[in-house]
């Protein structure tokens, strides 16, 4: 009848408090991503490259060696480093308006390239550290302090789906979208972030991983009631599912 | 008996955990921590229904918990 | 020494002294009048063992370099100046976040989509540094074939002196003329270049971040308060060319391909017993102040000329103020000049005397 320690914080993520709102899920997401890397036996090897956003801080919370990246850059900062060093492991962690609007040529090309290297996105369909405005992939409907009365599709346009557009591009090995709001989707995060780092520790290509977050703060909504609108609103939006598995073909 | 440890100074009291026990036993209290917010809790006098899940901790954004889980409840279903 | 000359273009030959300097990652995106570059690179870079990206964009090859110097590694980009102004967002964060990286601007006309001629009217953005915040890039100016080749080859060195970008500012005349090259022995990799703060993947020891966003009460304070001491030191690496000018009256200031076609009217004139000199600063930033102060010290005057409409002029007049002032002729973009352009300036300017 031995007591077993069952779930602890990975020693790679720093013990120290976030500066992320109550209810953000960015720290559900580092907390995973800190976990794959450890288990994969990569963190002495990772280079990770921080975007713009909420998320520019991650170097405060994953301690591996990092270099921050202009606004929408990761992807191509990424490059750089994985080309200059092959042997590394590199990572870069974006939120949806660095990834979907301002770096959409960069995440779009490194993707097509192939480049090794694995791209975590947190889609909560809001710029954030800017105070709320309009993201690519807010949802019809939905108040930001940029679209006060609704995002409009006439006006603005639709959501992106990145996970689907990525999904397309002939340098992916892996591509898949999950969200952080249940047991199971949890599961299912940290079963695509391993399958996305195979991807580039096993040179087949170009991994992504959408994962749907809360942004409590900018949607004005409660941290539970947040969680609650993922299963609600984004879900039927952004539908979860593996777009993209170079692996499972081959087999098939 | 499973249990559960919550730093609350980490604690933001945003009751995701509350929220994710399936047995309704992480509650919020009436404690405040240092930056002001109201932390959860599991009452000393619930700890004996832990099952050790860990879905609390999982869901937690600040990693805020700590999980041991003993096998006793199933050895005892075993007997 | 017995290395042989080769025959090459300018561009080439920037090329040639990125390889032999030990330059293994390459990102560049088609612009004339640079395209020699990337496409020599193309297949010479994976022959040396290295990397070469045809980026989606100047944006992205700017910030593959960020990526590649992050690494410790020597890398290099090369545009012309449209592209040049999409790489500014990049310059400034390696400059912030201390990179050293290789940025050559093979300069056309502008403003904007100007003409694939050659001009001047990107020293202001070089010099002044062209993206935001209070930074700067060391910049050298080639005047031949042979220098496009040493400069691109020590911008390197000074990069990784400095932990900054260096731009190599050329411009359509150096990058497309064919002249014979000197080459140097190629160097060895330094496996142990930036071995103090380069990303290798943590290993051992703690974690480093490579950044530029400074939030704590002070910190940027002291970031800005830091490079600008750099920046100062940066004075160490002053170059120029000064061609008669130990009793000339007047002074012509002229860089790049111009400082050379000025040299030619200068000799010119010289023959005809003008006593007129040229000063031709290799190092635009940094600025060889001192050098014309010292000159201007001497009752010299001056007579900036450039391929824009007045730009380094600027430098020159600060570097003689109170002592003197600089005449300017600006030769206009879209134009190409000969010797015989300047004939007439400079005869008008040592009669201004």
């Amino acid at each position: 009848m031995q007591e077993q320690l069952v779930f602890k914080r990975p020693d790679v993520l720093a013990d120290v408090p976030t500066h992320y709102c109550p209810g953000c899920q960015h720290g559900v997401v580092h907390r995973i991503v800190a976990e794959c890397l450890e288990e994969f036996g990569v963190v002495e090897k990772t280079i990770a490259v921080s975007a713009i956003g909420c998320s520019v801080f991650l170097y405060n919370y994953i301690l591996v060696d990092t270099v921050e990246a202009p606004h929408g850059r990761a992807p191509a900062v990424a490059t750089g480093v994985k080309r200059a060093r092959k042997d590394a492991f590199v990572f870069a962690y974006q939120g949806d308006g660095d990834l979907a609007s301002i770096g959409l040529a960069e995440i779009m090309h490194a993707a097509n390239r192939g480049e090794r290297i694995s791209v975590i996105f947190v889609n909560n369909t809001v710029y954030g550290m800017t105070g709320g405005q309009m993201a690519p992939t807010t949802m019809i409907g939905q108040k930001t302090t940029t679209c006060p009365g609704g995002r409009c599709l006439e006006r603005e346009g639709g959501p992106m789906h990145m996970a689907e557009i990525i999904a397309t591009l002939g340098g992916v090995a892996y591509c898949a979208r999950t969200a952080v709001n249940t047991m199971k989707n949890m599961a299912q995060t940290k079963r695509a972030i391993r399958r996305a780092f195979a991807t580039q520790i096993n040179d087949e290509g170009f991994g992504f991983v959408e994962i749907l977050a809360t942004c409590p703060t900018n949607w004005k909504l409660s941290s539970v009631a947040s969680n609650e609108r993922i299963g609600k609103e984004m879900i039927p939006e952004f539908p979860l599912g593996v777009f993209k598995d170079a692996a499972k073909e081959d087999e098939s | 008996m499973s249990r559960i440890v919550i730093d609350e100074q980490r604690c933001k009291g945003c009751l995701l955990c509350v929220e994710a026990c399936p047995k309704s036993i992480v509650v919020a209290s009436t404690r405040f921590n240092a930056k002001g917010y109201k932390v959860a809790e599991l009452p000393e006098t619930d700890m004996d229904k832990c099952t050790g899940c860990a879905s609390c901790a999982q869901m937690c954004p600040d990693v805020a918990i700590t999980v041991w889980r003993t096998a006793k409840s199933k050895a005892k279903e075993n007997e | 020494m017995s290395a042989k000359r080769i025959f090459i273009k300018g561009n080439e030959a920037i090329a040639q002294g990125a390889l032999d300097a030990g330059c293994r990652c390459y990102f560049g995106y088609p612009i004339t009048p640079q395209n020699d570059i990337p496409e020599m690179l193309s297949s010479a870079m994976p022959a040396a063992g290295g990397e070469f990206v045809q980026a989606e964009s100047e944006v992205a090859s700017a910030n593959m370099l960020l990526g590649a110097a992050a690494c410790g590694v020597r890398a290099m980009t090369t545009s012309s100046s449209p592209g040049v102004s999409l790489m500014q967002e990049a310059i400034s964060y390696m400059a912030g976040s201390e990179l050293p990286g290789v940025i050559v601007n093979m300069n056309r006309g502008g403003p904007g989509l100007g003409d694939i001629g050659s001009s001047q009217g990107d020293y202001y953005q070089s010099v002044k540094g062209g993206g935001h915040g209070d930074y700067r890039t060391l910049v050298l100016a080639p005047a031949s074939c042979q220098e496009c080749y040493d400069l691109t080859f020590e911008a390197f060195d000074l990069a990784f002196k400095y932990r900054n970008p260096v731009l190599l500012l050329g411009d359509a005349i150096v990058g497309q003329m064919k002249e014979p090259v000197t080459p140097r022995p190629a160097l060895p990799l330094d496996p142990e270049a930036g071995a103090d703060w380069k990303l290798t993947g943590r290993g051992e020891r703690a974690p480093r971040i490579l950044k530029s966003l400074f939030l704590d009460d002070g910190a940027l304070a002291g970031q800005n308060l830091h490079l600008q001491q750099k920046y100062r030191s940066m004075q160490a690496e002053v170059r120029y060319e000064a061609f008669e000018t130990a009793d000339a009256e007047l002074i012509v200031v002229a860089f790049g391909s111009i400082g050379r076609i000025a040299k030619s009217t200068v000799r010119s004139l010289r023959a005809q017993g003008f006593k007129v000199g040229l000063f031709r600063p290799i190092t635009l930033f940094p600025f060889p102040e001192a050098e014309l102060r010292a000159l201007a010290g001497q009752g010299k005057r001056f007579l900036t000329i450039e391929h824009n409409l007045g730009q380094m002029v600027d430098d020159v007049r600060l570097a003689v103020r109170g002592l003197t002032d600089s005449d300017f002729f600006g030769f206009l973009p879209g134009n190409m000049p000969t010797p015989e352009d300047f004939d007439a300036p400079i005869r008008a300017a040592v009669k201004g005397a």
